[in-house]
């Protein structure tokens, strides 16, 4: 079926589709208008049984919590398929150097100095997103993210060799795969006290310090430690062929 | 209130066809990356804080470093095969 | 009338993600596609749980009754953010090797290829 072939028949398939949107749409409240009743059910109890301000996080880490730890596992299992669809091949041309790859990269003043300071702030403001999940936005995940781009503006400053250790590090892996099992972990935990699997079952602490709502702060942690190492395991994966030649030249 | 939220959303409706249409990987990789910036501010101005620190780390950073580092892999591999047609 | 402008962008956005991949000649191009469509989920879910004079969820420096947007929603969206970056990395990988195999990322070639 050639390409002209195919438009025509996705413009035909959208001329039934749009109009089954707007059939589906047609009962919704209008937007603004919020009718349901978990919404201000949540709202109201979560700061007095979680001890935490942040509503969504506790929604993401206790009440839904189960959801929470199946999403990390999506994360952990498709790392893992990344992972196993580059693994070394038989036929990894070795000794052979497709591009030359530098020590360090040519770049400007401004970029190097600029990348060198960001560096610094942006591991503190990531560990910092990730320790306060419970009371102000943010949490493990995102905390999680900003960490594993740290390396990324190492590399920007020009440092090809610093951003190459951090990401083959071997405590990388053991980070994703601590922050995965932690999480189910101590979901097992609440069950030696009798409770349900993922009982909130720490001492939850005054509304609004750092060490409060039990194990929302925990798992919060645990999940920014397992996406940090998830995503260095990552960039890894794809880099590994030029980072392994590199290696062998110096040799 | 209601003026900047109808504002954002044209916004978001005007760039998705933006990186949709550009065709080159390169040049999606950019227009992903405002993209991801537009939804942000999305999430902003809707009140949703949390998802909104998400979609910046993950639509702004992550997902355009995945498609160049895909890029760059499969450059060096198409490399590799020039190499090896050229040795026969 | 602009009270249903979200649903409509969200449906807009998600028509627009689909023509892409239907008439896309780059398989990395089609991947892109694929998370423009994602997020067209996340504007419906916003439409659903936004309420006017909301603020943010967060009772850090507000009083617990006031009136805020439902955070179940956002929590579904943030799975939903985390999902798009895991099937995207995973797509990613194997376009890949569909290059490596194949040796060409278009999608029409690829189906000559196999035969």
């Amino acid at each position: 079926m050639s390409s002209r072939q195919r438009t025509t028949l996705f413009l035909i398939a959208v001329a039934g589709l749009a109009p089954l949107f707007a059939w589906g749409f047609r009962n919704l409240p209008p937007m603004g208008d919020y009718r349901g009743p978990y919404g201000y059910a949540v709202t109201q109890v979560a700061v007095y049984e979680r001890h935490a301000t942040d509503v969504v996080n506790a929604i993401n880490y206790d009440y839904r919590g189960f959801d929470t730890l199946g999403e990390e596992f999506i994360l952990f299992a498709s790392i893992l398929g990344v992972l196993l669809l580059f693994r070394p091949s038989g036929d990894d041309h070795k000794g052979k150097k497709q591009a030359q790859v530098e020590d360090a990269l040519p770049v400007s003043d401004t970029l190097r100095v600029g990348m060198q300071a960001m560096a610094g702030t942006m591991v503190i403001f990531g560990l910092y997103i990730a320790a306060h999940g419970q009371l102000t936005p943010g949490g493990g995940f995102q905390g999680g993210v900003i960490l594993a781009t740290v390396p990324l503006v190492v590399y920007l400053s020009g440092d090809v060799k610093t951003f190459e250790a951090i990401v083959s590090n071997p405590l990388t892996k053991l980070a994703e795969c601590g922050g995965a099992g932690g999480y189910a972990i101590i979901g097992a935990l609440a069950m030696l006290g009798g409770a349900h699997f993922l009982t909130n079952f720490l001492p939850l602490g005054q509304t609004g310090d750092l060490f409060s709502s039990g194990t929302i702060a925990v798992i919060s942690v645990t999940v920014g430690v397992e996406v940090t190492g998830g995503f260095l395991v990552l960039m890894r994966s794809y880099l590994r062929e030029i980072i392994e030649e590199r290696l062998q030249g110096e040799e | 209130m209601r003026l900047l939220q109808c504002v954002v959303l044209l916004l978001v409706a005007i760039t998705a066809p933006g990186v949709v249409l550009s065709r080159d990987p390169k040049c999606q990789v950019v227009t992903l990356s405002f993209y991801g910036l537009i939804c942000a501010l999305m999430f902003f101005i809707f009140q949703a804080p949390d998802v909104a620190l998400s979609q910046i780390t993950i639509g702004a950073v992550m997902l355009p470093l995945m498609i160049l580092l895909t890029l760059t892999k499969m450059r060096r591999q198409n490399l590799r095969r020039e190499q090896e047609k050229k040795r026969r | 009338m602009l009270n249903y402008l979200a649903y409509a962008v969200a449906a807009w956005v998600f028509l627009w993600g689909l023509y892409g991949i239907v008439t896309s000649k780059n398989l990395v191009h089609q991947v892109v596609c694929l998370a423009i469509l994602q997020t067209s989920t996340y504007v419906l879910l916003l439409a659903i749980g936004f309420k006017i004079g909301g603020t943010a969820p967060i009772f850090a420096d507000i009083p617990v009754g006031t009136p805020v947007v439902d955070p179940l929603v956002q929590a579904l969206m943030l799975t939903d953010v985390v999902v798009e970056a895991t099937v995207a990395a995973l797509l990613l990988s194997m376009v890949v090797k569909a290059n490596e195999v194949a040796g060409t990322v278009d999608p029409e070639e690829l189906r000559i290829l196999m035969g």
